[in-house]
């Protein structure tokens, strides 16, 4: 039997980029609300609920830039360079971030730069994944077997627009995220954050799905006209419910249902951009199969994955499960 | 002189200092992870609490350093595209996979565990923390092993074919990971790990030996260095030569630069010092012991070696800094045997913890590990130039369609930004390390951070160089 692995390796990928999303985006909200908590011990506890899952967390876009680099080589070798300057902001804004998790603790002299370097990273490092993604959908230039373009050819209203939208997307998601791990004052003012950044959200779920059909006339005949139609209607329906999930959640404080359901409404969101750019791995330039490697690099690799994603889910959820329940004030781990 | 600047020139220089960045801490956290993975095992075994004591203190030295890893590397893993996409695009199908393996198999084993390290003392039980403990230590193990697969087979390639697209495409998995100079590789670079934190510690330990010689925690961390100084040392300078021999079969050329030989020749000597004057082909200077390298390199006093005449001047890489990084290899891991062996000689005498001489020499030797494994690495990296993929793929052919003011500014920012901010790491572990392990200081209760303010803690690393 014939295996389309492009297609197995391309919707893997989307999986371990969208877990990366349900992931790092709480913890990347955690450090956009960050400066919005009152000094040492809110923000203490803030940190403290990310601080043992982070690297794990992180290791999702790892997962995310080999598997491209090994699966469909072609495109990570044309996507890197047309993304360079949005790429190594991230990375080094994730440095700034990442950095401020051991050095805070250390540092308490100097705990505010290192507070700001958590934020400014995480704030870098967001709105940098939202240029990125809207560079996605915008489209890039391509010729041959290289990258065409210019390095600005990313910045534009639209992409700066989708940086902004997935700054509010994740702190919705870090302050479900809080709810989830905190009582008290910080819990009750992850709430009000709750209700600006679901505002926020909405807002900007629906300009996105406004304005992306109008870039290219492709995808506006995937969304409006028969047939595709029908497979797609769906997508905006299920959202309007979940965003009703998310109001409800707030409005009657519900604290389980406010993080899976921002997960599930940027799941449809990541759906809908998947119709958008299907059979193109890089938009309307290359698809899967002419960008994945040989097949005998994605079996060998598929085999790796089947083993190794099951264990890693396990292990990665025990560690979760280890850490459950809310964290309070004054608990500092190997810190004290 | 500006067009030495090219993008070319920049994306080899930006790659460059990113990677020696990340390698000195997947070097420390190695060695570290094993090292705490033994402290452990004592303990559960002996329940001597200076074990404990000495877990706690080098765990957060460690956390400090892995999260240092963990954020120099994932910049790596996105730097083959940004800066290396045409490499990418070609090595791509063989390479990639390794690397995706590294991801699934070890990344992801030490970020998961991680937590339970660190955070997990008293959520879990001894056995179980335990287990933690050797999971992030066997995955940094064989997250080692992954990328020194690849590189080796950059270095060394084999079991591949290349397709009509010019990439190359994997035939067989077996001969590309465990390709000619894999396991010399592996083996080289672990045990350079294990003594670069073998001479971490042991500096540590002298220090706080110095100032007190019965600290209990110092007497037995230097104790473990030296036995590591004493079997390790001399285990890695035999590896290393066998692994000049793999590279003599394999890359010629890389060691009649690491040689500083231009002309084949029977006899050769080795050079102790020299000039390599590229434009000449010859060394405008060269003091050496004769049939030295012969010897070495042959085990025959009239062996012939190969000379960088060999090839034309276009196939041939930069002499100077190969020459001149493997002498400071060398000359590194010979004081480490010699330390090593002369602390055997005053364990003897029973001595080992009150001379202070020799405590001062283990400090000054401290941080030699880290210069020897960058020494090792130029000498890997700069002698497979000018390709990327030995003999088949040029590093001038690998380069991303970037532009110079592009790559121009991405390193700058990437030299302001790692100075500043693993500077300021490296600080806080220096600053962490002039805490006595004894349980007297912040271990006993007292938050770390308070400690600051305490003479002992604000010591600063030029008042440690300067207080001896
Ligand atoms: C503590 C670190 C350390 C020490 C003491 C030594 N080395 Fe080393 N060496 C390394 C750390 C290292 C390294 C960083 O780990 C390298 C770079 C790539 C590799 O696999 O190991 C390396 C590379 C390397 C190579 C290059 C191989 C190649 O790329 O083809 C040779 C021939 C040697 N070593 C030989 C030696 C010898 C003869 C030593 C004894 C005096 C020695 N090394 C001590
Ligand atoms: C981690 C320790 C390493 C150090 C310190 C190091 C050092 C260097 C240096 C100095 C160069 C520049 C050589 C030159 O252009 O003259 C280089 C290039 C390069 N290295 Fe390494 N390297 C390391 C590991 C690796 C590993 C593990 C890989 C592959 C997986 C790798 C792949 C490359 C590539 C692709 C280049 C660019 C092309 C080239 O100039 O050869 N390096 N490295
Ligand atoms: C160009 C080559 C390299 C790339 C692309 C790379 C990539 C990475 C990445 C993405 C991480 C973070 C993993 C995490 O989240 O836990 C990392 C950490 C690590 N890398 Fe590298 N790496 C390279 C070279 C090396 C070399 C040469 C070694 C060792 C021989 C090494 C050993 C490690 C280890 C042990 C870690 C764990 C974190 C730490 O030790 O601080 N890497 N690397």
């Amino acid at each position: 039997m014939d295996m389309d692995l492009p297609l197995i390796w391309a919707g893997l990928l989307s999986l371990g980029v969208f877990i990366y999303v349900a992931l790092d985006g709480f913890d990347l909200g955690v450090g956009l609300l960050f400066p919005f908590f009152a000094k040492d011990a809110d923000r203490d506890v803030a940190m403290n609920t990310v601080a043992p899952v982070w690297d794990g967390n992180e290791t999702w876009l790892i997962l995310g830039g080999g598997g491209l680099f090994a699966a469909f080589p072609l495109a990570y070798a044309i996507v890197m360079p047309a993304l360079y300057a949005p790429f190594t902001i991230m990375l080094l804004a994730l440095v700034f971030r990442g950095v401020a998790f051991e050095y805070r603790w250390r540092d308490k002299s100097h705990e505010r730069i290192w507070d700001t370097s958590f934020v400014f990273g995480s704030f870098m490092a967001t709105f940098m994944q939202g240029i990125v993604l809207g560079t996605f959908v915008q489209g890039i230039e391509v010729d041959g077997r290289a990258y065409a373009g210019g390095w600005w050819d990313w910045l534009t209203p639209f992409t700066v627009m989708t940086g902004v939208a997935l700054c509010f997307g994740y702190s919705l998601l870090g302050s479900g995220w809080l709810i989830l791990k905190t009582e008290g004052s910080i819990r009750a003012q992850a709430y009000r954050f709750a209700t600006l950044t679901a505002m926020g959200t909405f807002f900007f779920v629906c300009v996105v799905s406004l304005w992306t059909p109008l870039l290219s006339p492709e995808i506006y005949a995937r969304w409006f006209t028969s047939p595709t139609i029908y497979f797609v209607a769906p997508v905006p329906l299920l959202t309007l419910v979940v965003a009703g999930f998310i109001a409800r959640g707030i409005y009657k404080q519900i604290d389980s249902i406010i993080y899976p359901s921002t997960i599930a409404l940027l799941g449809l969101c990541f759906i809908g951009l998947g119709v958008g750019l299907t059979p193109y791995i890089v938009p309307r330039a290359i698809t899967i199969h002419e960008a994945a490697a040989p097949d005998s690099s994605l079996m060998f690799m598929l085999v790796g994955a089947l083993i190794m994603l099951p264990l890693i889910l396990g292990y990665t959820g025990y560690s979760y499960w280890i850490f459950r329940g809310k964290v309070r004030h004054g608990d500092r781990g190997y810190h004290s | 002189m500006l067009e030495f600047f090219d993008a070319a020139m920049l994306a080899r220089l930006q790659f460059a200092f990113t990677v020696s960045f990340h390698i000195i801490f997947p070097a420390f956290s190695i060695g570290l992870a094993s090292y705490l993975f033994v402290l452990e095992a004592l303990w559960l075994k002996t329940d001597n609490p200076v074990y404990l004591r000495l877990y706690k203190y080098w765990l957060k030295i460690f956390a400090v350093g892995f999260g240092m890893g963990v954020v120099s590397g994932l910049v790596m893993s996105y730097q083959f595209g940004t800066n290396w996409s045409v490499f990418s695009d070609k090595a791509g199908p063989v390479i990639g996979p390794l690397l995706a393996y590294e991801v699934l198999s070890a990344f992801f084993l030490e970020a998961g565990f991680l937590g339970i390290m660190l955070f997990g003392m008293d959520r879990v039980g001894k056995k179980l923390h335990y287990f933690a403990t050797s999971m992030v230590a066997f995955g940094t193990l064989l997250s080692a092993t992954w990328i020194l697969a690849v590189n080796s087979w950059m270095q060394t390639p084999t079991g591949h074919a290349v397709n009509e697209l010019g990439q190359f495409v994997p035939g067989n998995w077996m001969s590309i990971i465990f390709n000619p100079s894999f396991p010399y590789r592996l083996l080289h670079m672990t045990l350079a790990s294990y003594l670069t934190v073998s001479f971490v510690v042991g500096g540590v330990g002298a220090w706080h030996l110095l100032r007190d010689k019965s600290n209990p925690e110092a007497r037995k961390m230097f104790s473990m260095a030296m036995w590591m100084a004493t079997f390790v040392a001399p285990i890695q300078i035999f590896a290393g030569d066998l692994h000049g021999l793999n590279t003599l079969e394999h890359q010629p050329i890389k060691v009649a630069a690491m040689e500083g030989h231009w002309h084949r020749q029977t006899g050769a000597p080795f050079l102790l010092a020299a000039w390599p004057d590229s434009e000449k082909e010859r060394n405008s200077f060269e003091i050496g012991i004769p049939y030295a390298s012969a010897i070495v390199l042959t085990h025959d006093i009239d062996g012939e070696t190969p000379g960088l005449t060999d090839v034309p001047a276009s196939d041939r890489p930069p002499v100077g800094m190969v020459f001149w990084s493997f002498r400071v290899m060398i000359l590194i891991g010979t004081l480490m045997a010699l330390i090593g062996i002369y602390s055997v000689w005053l364990r003897w005498k029973g001595r080992l913890y009150e001379t202070p001489w020799f405590q001062k020499s283990a400090l000054w030797m401290g941080p030699s590990g880290f210069v020897a494994v960058l020494a090792g690495w130029v000498v890997t990296e700069v002698g497979r130039q000018p390709f990327t993929v030995y003999g088949l793929l040029r590093t001038s052919e690998s380069l991303a369609p970037v532009d110079a003011p592009a790559v121009a500014a991405s390193l700058i920012a990437f030299i302001v930004v790692y100075f500043a901010l693993f500077g300021a790491g490296t600080y806080y572990i220096i600053r962490m390390m002039c805490l006595p392990p004894d349980g007297q200081g912040p271990q006993a209760g007292k938050p770390l951070r308070a400690a600051g303010t305490t003479p002992a803690a604000s010591m600063t690393p030029t008042e440690l160089v300067g207080g001896l």
